[in-house]
């Protein structure tokens, strides 16, 4: 009997001391490309390291399929122990319920915004002054992505800048390469606005994007976007783009296409497929002739848990949210994923070039642009990838008429 | 009728020794009757035609996600009639349609008449054909698109056989891309037209066959002169029904191009879904979608005049 109390003590000790270290938390989020869940293990790995448990959910359907899944488990009653899910009116919504938990004590204890690269960056997270998630990274489709391979088959060097790169499209197709690789749809949507903020400046991105300044679309300036984009549509056959951006990355990568503006998250394909920048690909933020690029991110929620949960599952969520902003989680899920970390004093050694390159952008005082999204109407943004679409459909489309609709469509932007 | 009248209209004294008014005719006949219908009736009213009248309504506010915008007059319809996608959207689906309406019917004809030669292994035949329309639109786009790809498909491998010239990029390509969606669309829709179209056949009288042979009439001439013109009824059906699947053509079109290249294979529907969901312009997709409503009425109305109008005496 003496025995028996003595072990079930040992026991009951053993339990507590464990469960007031570690806890099981679920996270559901949408990352299952090869890619994005090779970065997601990530921060699993480094949150099972603190002695509690990752219990891994991701669904499938991404931003629009996941995204009404999260939310309505939330709403149900069965909320998780933290969620990807996507910043906006919805989130808003949960927000307003009380159904998110607050962070604005953690964020000021752990002087958040003093080390985040762009305080900016919380702007999408802040209801009524509070902040309610975590920004993960910072994403941008400002990278010009460029094959060494394929320059070595024309014997020419990497070019430096986007003007190169478009001096040497002759060249290229002369050899048999893909000047520039496409994918199919969505993959264009993102490319004028590259153009507009590069090729045109981060001025005239701002005068047309945020004063919706019909005038600076009939500018000189906005003529040369006009007719980069004219130049990006007449050297790409329809016959040769591919279904999916993980295809581009492949022919990047085999040096059958040249170049390609993307999302910096292709860079996760290039890493499943253990390429090196500066090796086998290289990146141009902000196609090399700027340095200021537009960026926004994926950010992470923590969702206020029904009375009666255990105290070592509270602590796990404030764990793991601490987690997801320190410098090693930081590094180690960026370089999978692709994407900027966000913050600069990370240490360098581990980062790889196009990281590098990012930081130095993200360092610079001003270097973060708003993205487009947050500055036009969904409506907006719609009328303007139509128009984009048609435009690079049809060959006999001119720039005058382009830059005539861009400019009626700013004209009654909101 | 006078009795029922009188027990109907004890409520209502004053009126004891007229014949039954209109209220008593719409509310107190046929109780029983009426009442086991008032659900049924209750839906109609309240989701078919309420909501419809609540998208119409809506669609003259600048309602943007929510629908809360304030009226502003025919702003939406304007703007829908002056943008270009709306514009391709129509076309093709005017094109599409045509084609698509002409092809499923007489292959469905064709095929049924074939069918219809006492064949062996018919009910194999059947299934064969009648299989394609057991797969939703997104299988059937998608399957198509893998054929259709230039890089992946049909193309590549014909020229990986040797015949190096092989184009068949429609697909890819702006002005054919439509021609490409009737393949998958013909081939998706042709066998419920056979299905129908060989019940139309089946239900003629073997007597008629006959009476024709006996006149020495040519099989070809007894189907087009004597057979199809009896199975009016059947043809009609098919009709409606292949017509109205054509008006709200979506999936199809969204698994096969998504609209691609450019715009050129953008659809109405597409409009309707891409500005109330991915742009959140309600008041935009609502005046698109009334738009379709009118085009759907516009078929509907002459031909409803024609089946359900005055009959003429026989």
């Amino acid at each position: 009997m003496k025995k028996f109390t003595v072990v079930a003590a040992m026991a009951a000790a053993m339990m507590s001391s464990t469960a007031a270290m570690a806890a099981e938390l679920e996270v559901t989020h949408w990352w299952t490309s090869g890619g994005e869940s090779a970065a997601v293990a990530e921060f699993a790995r480094l949150f099972n390291e603190t002695g509690n448990t990752w219990v891994d959910s991701a669904l499938a359907g991404s931003g629009t399929g996941a995204n009404p899944v999260i939310i309505s488990r939330i709403l149900g009653g069965d909320p998780m122990g933290a969620t990807q899910m996507n910043t906006g009116r919805d989130a808003e919504g949960l927000i307003q319920a009380g159904l998110i938990r607050d962070l604005t004590p953690l964020a000021e204890e752990e002087g958040w915004k003093d080390f985040y690269a762009d305080p900016g960056l919380f702007d999408a997270c802040t209801y009524d002054g509070k902040i309610y998630c975590v920004p993960v990274n910072i994403h941008s489709w400002h990278w010009l992505w460029l094959s060494t391979g394929a320059y070595e088959k024309i014997g020419q060097p990497v070019p430096k800048d986007w003007n190169e790169y478009v001096a040497s499209w002759p060249a290229l197709r002369e050899a048999g390469v893909v000047p520039f690789g496409l994918a199919a749809g969505w993959a264009l949507n993102g490319i004028p606005g590259v153009l507009l903020a590069d090729v045109g400046g981060p001025d005239l991105y701002m005068k047309i994007n945020k004063d919706h300044d019909a005038e600076a679309v009939r500018s000189p300036e906005f003529r040369k976007v006009a007719e980069a984009w004219a130049a990006l549509r007449d050297v790409v056959d329809p016959a040769e783009v591919v279904p999916q951006f993980g295809d581009v990355a492949n022919q990047l990568l085999a040096g059958e296409a040249a170049g390609n503006i993307h999302g910096d998250w292709i860079q996760g394909e290039f890493a499943v497929a253990g390429a090196t920048p500066g090796v086998e690909y290289d990146c141009l933020p902000g196609l090399g002739l700027t340095d200021r690029i537009e960026g926004g991110g994926d950010a992470f929620y923590f969702p206020v848990l029904p009375e009666g949960t255990a105290q070592d599952v509270l602590d796990a969520q404030t764990t793991l949210a601490k987690l997801l902003v320190s410098k090693e989680a930081q590094v180690a899920f960026n370089l999978k994923k692709g994407s900027m970390p966000i913050r600069t004093d990370i240490d360098l050694s581990t980062a790889n070039d196009c990281m590098k390159k990012a930081i130095t952008i993200l360092e610079s005082p001003e270097g973060l642009l708003p993205s487009g999204e947050t500055l036009n109407s969904s409506d907006t943004q719609q009328q303007l990838d139509d128009l984009n679409q048609e435009f690079f459909a049809d060959k006999s489309y001119s720039v005058d008429d382009y830059i005539e609709e861009y400019a009626a469509i700013i004209e009654s932007a909101d | 009728m006078t009795d029922i009248g009188r027990s109907g209209a004890v409520s209502r004294p004053v009126e004891a020794d007229k014949p039954p008014g209109l209220l008593y005719n719409i509310f107190v006949r046929n109780i029983t009757a009426k009442i086991a219908a008032s659900p049924m009736v209750a839906i109609v009213l309240i989701v078919f035609i309420g909501c419809t009248l609540w998208s119409v309504w809506f669609s003259f506010t600048d309602s943007r996600s929510l629908p809360n915008g304030d009226f502003v007059g025919w702003a939406q319809y304007e703007r829908l009639f002056s943008a270009r996608r709306w514009k391709i959207s129509a076309t093709n689906l005017l094109t599409y349609g045509i084609f698509s309406l002409v092809f499923t019917m007489v292959v469905g004809f064709l095929l049924a008449v074939l069918m219809d030669q006492k064949l062996r292994f018919e009910d194999g035949f059947r299934t064969i054909f009648l299989y394609p329309f057991a797969l939703s639109g997104i299988v059937t786009g998608l399957v198509w698109q893998w054929i259709m790809n230039p890089t992946l498909g049909l193309q590549s491998t014909i020229r990986g056989l040797g015949w190096t010239s092989f184009t068949f990029d429609w697909i890819t390509n702006t002005d054919m891309v439509l021609y490409a969606l009737l393949i998958a669309g013909t081939w998706h829709g042709t066998g419920f037209v056979m299905v129908l179209m060989l019940a139309g056949l089946r239900s003629i009288d073997g007597e008629i066959w006959k009476a024709a042979r006996v006149d020495g009439i040519p099989t070809w001439r007894t189907y087009l002169q004597i057979v199809l013109p009896m199975m009016r009824g059947v043809i009609v059906t098919t009709l409606v029904i292949v017509g109205s699947g054509i008006v709200r053509t979506y999936d199809l079109v969204v698994a096969l191009t998504n609209g691609g290249p450019g715009l050129s294979s953008e659809v109405p529907a597409k409009y309707v879904i891409n500005y109330m969901f991915t742009a959140g312009n309600l008041g935009q997709a609502l005046a698109a979608s009334t738009v379709m409503l009118l085009a759907v009425f516009v078929i509907l109305i002459p031909w409803m005049i024609i089946e359900f109008g005055p009959k003429k005496a026989h």
